[in-house]
């Protein structure tokens, strides 16, 4: 009888398009039942080369492409290649233009957040919370569109400064952000933090111990949930961080839940670090006297930034010439998706989800 | 068979104008038929409506607005558009299962509303066993969502398939057990003794003599199983977009896909209408007409399932067995042996 029951392995493919992987990632899981014995990542649908093209472009070139490597946070990427580039060439940024950057990617890593929550949530089968953090994901655009005309893809971090400065309203609007935030944190946290089918789901669920964090370079809040103590900002402090008084919130639970608080409490320290900056910010340049096409001195750097995914580092080879010689960049999501299989073994489908969505992988990074 | 007064005049009226009585008998069935049918039927098409209103409202949207007063006629337009569409059967499939599922699953799901008591005298049908043929009626749906997902030769149909066996089988019994407290206290299994029985009122003519006062924990189970019954969130599993992206129907569309859609708003109309029936005093009311109390007592359960599914995550298929067995079949035993105490020994 036992021999007859026996159940039979099944192969599924999660993707290429499928609407939990939030992007073009197939996984193709070996599953018994709802058990996923095993899980093979496949990547590469959305690559485009960008390292490549990069190459064949000037440094100011460089940076809109440097957009599109992860269009959830452009500015992050966009200072990223600035900060290497600028190292090249020992420039000397103006502090409003610095103040600015850090306004910027501070504005930026709370929308990947919002965004990050809201799409968990969504993907455990909670829709609303989804649009009620678009809702201030939204403001956070309207932010952005007013200082560089874009939504999405900003190219406003350039290596020497910033594109251009903000306009006179940015900072009345930007502060009634800052006094909503808080209060809508309190509300998503009402929705989500104590509700008991969200903690069911959270939980316990994609465990990811302290080791496995050094094994495989996970960074940023997914290690931060795993007990590690490490912000860039914070431990290898770039652009002006230093100036600013503001926690690192670690939690030691390695699981889905204190990934979603660690990314809340988050929120509520970058909106801590933009009401410093905006109180900062005195007038003057925002750009520093730099030609489009400057010929940075040769040699090698990488420079590596606090992304709202983890370790955001960009590695530039210059060969004297107007054009990088070689870039190679790095995200956070390459190596959290790595980690994935051996996360997920035993676990069933619907934790998957939930571990991907907890992750916060963004598929563009991985493919570039 | 024996037909409700208000339909026993129209079976008279067919014999005084000379048909024979097998003629005005088939006749009499099928006007039932049609009236049912187009009712059940506005019924589902404003469902889907209020739904999707309701949760654009939850989420801070408009929802739909262009066709129509505040996009009345939404649902409308879109059967209209799946109607047009083209009805594509992928070769893979086990063509006769798969044809079979949505029609099996509109079927069931009308079928249930033979025994649903409208309004005072407005039932088709008072079967003795109505209760129980309800439920076996509606555990019909299960069949064909084990069809759709075997039948479309798909893994993501039938892991979907799979679950909804799974939970409906699970769930189907603290449904009945919560039931049973309410058929207890009648001493009937017809939907009209059991409404009839919650006429009164009590607490010194505070409340109405309705179950819901009665055995609060009774519904409480029922409203949680006919959420799992109706494959709503929190249990949507069979369905769970981010997980299995549609579930059994996801090899369907156009008109069988539109069939499994109505079908599923048609299901939760009969789950509230059952609520409203056992637990919320049916049709009784003070001053307006029976059938307007009846339709307001369901709008509103409808109304409360909405609210689950647009607050609530969705949980996991082994948490769901679990919350079945260990929290609401025993919960469901200590509501029966409660009711029996009360109805036995203190004569209520």
């Amino acid at each position: 009888m036992a021999e007859r029951l026996r159940t039979e392995e099944m192969i599924m493919n999660m993707g290429p398009q499928h609407p939990a992987t939030h992007g073009v990632c197939r996984l193709i899981l070996t599953i018994d039942g709802e058990v996923i014995n095993d899980c093979v990542p496949v990547i590469g649908y959305l690559h485009r080369a960008i390292e490549k093209i990069c190459e064949n472009r000037t440094y100011a070139q460089c940076i809109p492409l440097l957009d599109r490597f992860e269009y959830v946070t452009s500015m992050s990427c966009n200072w990223a290649f600035a900060l290497a580039a600028e190292k090249l060439t020992d420039l000397e940024i103006p502090e409003r233009a610095e103040y600015l950057r850090v306004i910027m990617a501070e504005l930026n890593r709370i929308a990947s957040h919002l965004l990050c929550i809201g799409v968990t949530a969504m993907d455990l089968g909670a829709l609303t919370p989804f649009l009620y953090t678009f809702r201030e994901r939204e403001f956070i655009l309207d932010l952005f569109e007013m200082t560089c005309g874009q939504r999405l893809t900003y190219n406003y971090i350039w290596v020497g400064g910033v594109s251009k400065d903000i306009p006179p309203e940015f900072i009345p609007k930007c502060r009634e952000f800052l006094d909503i935030i808080d209060e809508k944190c309190d509300d998503y946290e009402k929705i989500l933090t104590k509700n008991p089918i969200w903690l069911v789901r959270n939980k316990g669920i994609g465990i990811i111990p302290e080791k496995m964090v050094h094994d495989y370079a996970i960074s940023g809040p997914s290690a931060r949930a795993s007990g590690v103590n490490f912000d860039i900002r914070k431990h290898d402090s770039y652009g002006v961080y230093d100036r600013f008084d503001f926690d690192v919130p670690v939690f030691f639970g390695c699981d889905c839940y204190d990934r979603y608080r660690a990314r809340m409490a988050e929120m509520r320290q970058s909106a801590r670090i933009i009401r410093q900056a905006l109180d900062q910010m005195s007038d003057g340049p925002v750009r520093a006297k730099v030609t489009m096409n400057f010929k940075p001195k040769p040699g090698e750097v990488y420079s590596r930034i606090e992304n709202s995914r983890g370790e955001m580092g960009i590695y530039l080879v210059s060969d004297g010439t107007k054009k990088p010689f070689r870039m190679r960049a790095r995200g956070g999501s390459y190596n959290h998706l790595m980690a994935i299989p051996e996360i997920t073994r035993g676990l069933k489908i619907a934790d998957l989800v939930a571990l991907f969505a907890s992750l916060d992988i963004i598929l563009p990074e991985i493919d570039r | 068979m024996e037909l409700a007064p208000v339909f026993s005049w129209l079976y008279d009226l067919l014999l005084s104008v000379g048909l024979g009585i097998t003629l005005a008998d088939i006749v009499s069935l099928v006007g039932i038929a049609v009236i049912v049918f187009g009712f059940l039927c506005v019924a589902a098409l404003f469902l889907v409506w209020w739904e999707r209103k309701v949760s654009a409202h939850i989420q801070q949207r408009y929802g739909p607005m262009m066709t129509g007063w505040h996009g009345v006629l939404q649902t409308i337009a879109d059967a209209v558009k799946l109607l047009q569409k083209e009805d594509i059967t992928p070769n893979a499939v086990d063509r006769r299962v798969f044809f079979w599922a949505p029609v099996v699953t509109f079927v069931c799901a009308f079928a249930a509303y033979v025994v649903i008591p409208f309004g005072d005298g407005l039932i088709v049908s008072d079967l003795n066993i109505g209760i129980l043929y309800i439920i076996a009626i509606t555990t019909f749906t299960i069949i064909s969502l084990l069809m759709a997902g075997w039948g479309s030769n798909n893994k993501y149909a039938l892991l979907g398939g799979m679950r909804s066996a799974a939970q409906a089988v699970s769930y189907e019994v603290p449904l009945t057990l919560a039931v049973l407290g309410t058929v207890l206290v009648a001493g009937s299994m017809s939907m009209n003794e059991i409404v009839i029985s919650q006429q009164g009122s009590t607490f010194f003519g505070l409340l109405p003599r309705w179950n819901i006062f009665f055995q609060p924990l009774g519904f409480v189970i029922y409203v949680i199983a006919a959420t799992a019954e109706s494959n709503r969130t929190p249990f949507d599993l069979p369905e769970a977009e981010q997980e299995l992206v549609a579930g059994y129907n996801v090899e369907y569309s156009g008109m069988k896909f539109a069939m499994f859609f109505l079908a599923e708003f048609i299901n939760l109309f009969t789950v509230s209408a059952i609520a409203t029936t056992v637990f919320l005093g049916g049709w009784n009311g003070p001053l307006l007409p029976s059938w307007m109390w009846f339709l307001c007592k369901t709008l509103f359960m409808v109304f409360v399932l909405m609210l689950f599914r647009w607050t609530y995550p969705r949980l996991r298929v082994d948490q769901l067995m679990e919350f079945a067995w260990k929290v609401l079949l025993p919960l469901a035993f200590l509501n029966i042996i409660y009711v029996g105490v009360l109805a036995k020994w203190l004569n209520w």
